[in-house]
């Protein structure tokens, strides 16, 4: 009885080490031996969330897993299901991630309606009806190397949800039966939310799944595309409900351009920093529905000449501060009030949205006035630094008459005294 | 009185009740030797006449400067933008407490050199070792007081170093601080420091080390008889010399002050991490890179404590001159201060140099 303790004793103490992970699982234990040298099922769970968590194989395909016989290991009598169809794996996955209870052990906070929402998307429809191109849960998040959203390897992590759409939604064959374009990662790639996510690195830059949704995915309906951008761009969505494109870009004006809302202006998934050039010149997309000369067009280029001016006064106070700054005087409290000016700045900008000029006005104003406020100091700075180095030219030739009077002095003083007593005294200087 | 002066009523009057033609008869008696180091004597002047600089800039920033750390950073920025000539007073009052400190060195410098510390000068030195303290300790309050970032950190790294010295090292930094950390309480102390206390002990200090330097006359080189050197008058020969090099020095001020005014900073953030390559003022620079040098463990020892304590043992060497550079039997070993006149002034432009560039 003693030897059985000591030897179980020594496999579970630390000097031993622990049992390896898949100790008593036969299905490790075969796939191992099968697939060695292979990217097989087995080789590549080792980096799965499920395992990490403690699952096994025989928890999703069912199973015995403490069976060394494969005829009963993998017996439908033990519930073993094997691999599933490919119109049955988002029922599969559900089996665990729609049920709160089995969720809550694991991952308490992680939602658990991803099925029922696949099902409204066009992915979970098209399945329903026995298309099996779409994308299916494996499609997105891998399969057997399954990996938290949160994993920076993960093909879903918000840096490479993109491209894990583009596997698919660029692939020409495969986009062809649909009669969808696949040019969007393309476009995507030159866009303002690529370039916030990849080169400002921030992962809360929308990306395919933020506006199309993820496992709900679908394109918004046109109407809903500036519910879709007022989810981040909440102002601006405020202020284009307020104006006169709002109804036309919804589709509501037959002569107009049929919906589209924001995409109108911006565009959809290629979305530009936007510049007043989209109001005024050759590339005007104002220009696309006003003709050159006609009110819209002129109140669009009177509001981009606003801008463009207010942006110029900053800059202009900004070259002068530097100039002062770097001359090493104190403008400090000038440069601050510029941050001001540029917030004014970005007011005029949202205002534009609501193509009320009187709106866009004020914020124009009160830039224009820091603009000026803080040239006027920038200015008076530079004038400072000439009064300065012209007071120090002043101060140190007085300084230099003074000194050569001193040693005047001196020289009277001392010749005075050699004439009362012999020897010459010379002082150092 | 002399028989060819005049009679004046008025000074007659006030000879009678202030005795002030005493001190006009010691001037006319008092005389500095002439001999190849005579210029170095210059540098005792220059030193307070640039002391007397800081006196006149600082009670002037007084009229403006609060010291609360609500109200520091701002005062000091209303001083150098909407006070008439702020800028220049403050930038005098920074640039003239640097050269202050180097004159300072260059006076203890010329001292060692020239042996004039030696007997019956003991306390002389003394007095003029613990003032180069006292102008460090108001260089160290000092640049506290403008609360911007770069001081906040570097008061952070100084009061932290002496913290960590055994025993008194705690309650002295705690006492430094006001509190665990650099605060309100810091810049309210450092404050007092910097215009009461510290400006009370120097000018006792001053006075004293002003009466021994006239009680003794000025120092001759040693080996050499003061009688058998040229002599001129010290007023108005030589304070008129004098008078000539604090005009210049006052060009150097006015020039660094007007081409260069000191900078302002940004507001200190105690939140905010310490600014890269955050150093000390460049008279603390020598030991600031020595300690970093030395490893972090030396032995049984922390590297920091062990650099502090050399530092210390240093500093009391340096303070005891004049007792180890005399021997048993009166000699002097003027070879072995020069020696290490020579090893330290090497030491501090070497250190100081190397803080700056790595």
């Amino acid at each position: 009885m003693r030897a059985p303790a000591i030897i179980l004793f020594l496999y579970w103490s630390p000097i031993i080490g622990a049992p390896p992970a898949f100790a008593a699982d036969s299905c490790m234990t075969c796939h191992s031996a099968m697939e060695e040298g292979t990217h097989g099922p087995s080789t590549l769970i080792k980096n799965d969330v499920h395992i990490a968590h403690g699952l096994s194989c025989a928890d999703c395909h069912g199973g015995d897993r403490s069976s060394d016989d494969p005829g009963v290991a993998m017996s439908k009598a033990k519930g073993f299901k094997g691999k599933p169809a490919r119109t049955a794996i988002p029922k599969f996955c559900a089996s665990c991630h729609a049920n709160p209870d089995i969720m809550r052990k694991f991952a308490p906070s992680e939602r658990v309606d991803q099925y029922e929402l696949y099902q409204t998307s066009v992915h979970g429809k098209r399945l329903a009806a026995g298309d099996t191109n779409v994308a299916t849960c494996i499609d997105c998040h891998s399969v057997h190397d399954i990996r938290a959203v949160k994993d920076s390897m993960s093909p879903v992590y918000p840096l490479h949800v993109a491209e894990t759409c583009s596997r698919c939604h660029s692939d020409q064959v495969k986009m062809a039966p649909y009669k969808i374009p696949t040019n969007q990662f393309e476009e995507y790639r030159s866009s303002v939310h690529w370039e916030a996510m990849t080169k400002r690195g921030d992962l809360s830059a929308p990306s395919c799944a933020s506006c199309h949704g993820n496992h709900g995915a679908k394109p918004p309906d046109v109407e809903s595309v500036a519910a879709v951008c007022g989810t981040c761009h909440v102002l601006f969505a405020q202020l284009y409900e307020k104006s006169v494109h709002q109804p036309i870009f919804s589709g509501g004006v037959p002569s107009g351009p049929g919906g589209g809302g924001c995409i109108v202006c911006h565009s959809n998934h290629g979305i530009h920093q936007p510049s007043t050039a989209m109001l005024v010149g050759p590339h005007a997309v104002c220009s696309e529905c006003h003709d050159a000369g006609t009110a819209p067009a002129q109140t669009a280029a009177q509001m981009a000449a606003w801008l463009d001016g207010l942006d110029r006064a900053l800059k202009q106070s900004e070259t002068v501060l530097a100039r002062a700054e770097e001359s090493g005087m104190e403008v400090s409290e000038a440069q601050m009030g510029l941050t001001g000016g540029r917030e004014n700045l970005v007011k005029a900008r949202l205002a534009l949205h609501a193509m009320d000029p009187g709106e866009m006005r004020k914020p124009i104003d009160a830039g224009m006035a820091i603009a000026k406020e803080t040239l006027d100091a920038g200015q008076a700075a530079l004038r400072e630094k000439n009064f300065r180095r012209w007071g120090l030219a002043v101060s140190v030739l007085l300084i230099g008459i003074a000194i050569l009077a001193i040693r005047f002095l001196i020289r009277r003083i001392e010749s005075n005294e050699n004439r009362e007593v012999r020897g010459p005294q010379q002082g150092p200087l | 009185m002399p028989a060819t002066e005049p009679k004046n009523k008025t000074l007659d009057w006030l000879d009678e009740r202030t005795g002030w033609r005493m001190l006009r008869d010691l001037a006319d008696h008092k005389v500095v030797p002439i001999h190849a180091g005579t210029a170095w004597y210059y540098f005792g002047g220059i030193t307070l006449f640039l002391l007397g600089i800081q006196v006149i800039t600082g009670v002037l920033l007084l009229l403006y400067y609060r010291p609360t750390v609500a109200e520091a950073f701002d005062s000091v920025r209303f001083i150098m933008t909407r006070v008439e000539f702020g800028w220049l007073i403050r930038s005098i009052h920074s640039w003239s407490a640097n050269l202050l400190i180097l004159a300072a060195f260059v006076h203890m410098f010329s001292v060692v050199f020239t042996h004039a510390y030696q007997r019956p000068r003991e306390l002389t030195w003394l007095s003029g070792i613990a003032l180069l303290g006292l102008m460090l300790g108001f260089g160290f309050s000092g640049y506290l007081l403008p609360w911007n970032q770069i001081s906040y950190f570097a008061t952070k790294v100084g009061t932290d170093m002496a913290s960590s010295v055994p025993i008194a090292g705690p309650p002295i930094a705690r006492f430094l601080r006001g509190g665990d950390d650099v605060g309100a309480a810091t810049l309210t102390r450092f404050f007092a420091f910097h215009v009461m206390i510290l400006p009370l002990i120097t000018f006792g200090l001053v006075g004293l080390h002003l009466l021994l330097v006239q009680f003794h006359g000025m120092s001759t080189p040693s080996g050499v008889s003061a009688s058998r050197l040229a002599h001129m008058k010290f007023f108005p020969n030589f304070f008129l010399r004098e008078l000539v090099i604090w005009y210049g020095v006052l060009a150097v001020l006015g020039t660094l002050a007007a081409i260069f005014p000191w900078e302002l900073g940004q507001k200190a953030d105690p939140f905010a991490s310490a600014p890269a390559g955050i150093r000390p003022e460049w008279y603390f620079l020598a030991e600031f890179y020595t300690l970093k040098l030395i490893p972090s463990h030396v032995w049984f020892f922390e590297g920091e404590l062990l650099g502090l304590l050399g530092f210390g043992l240093l500093a009391a060497g340096w303070v005891a001159l004049p007792f180890w550079a005399t021997g048993r039997n009166g000699e002097q070993r003027a070879r072995l201060v020069t020696g290490a006149g020579v090893f330290l002034i090497c030491y501090l432009a070497t250190f100081t140099i190397l803080g700056y560039v790595k």
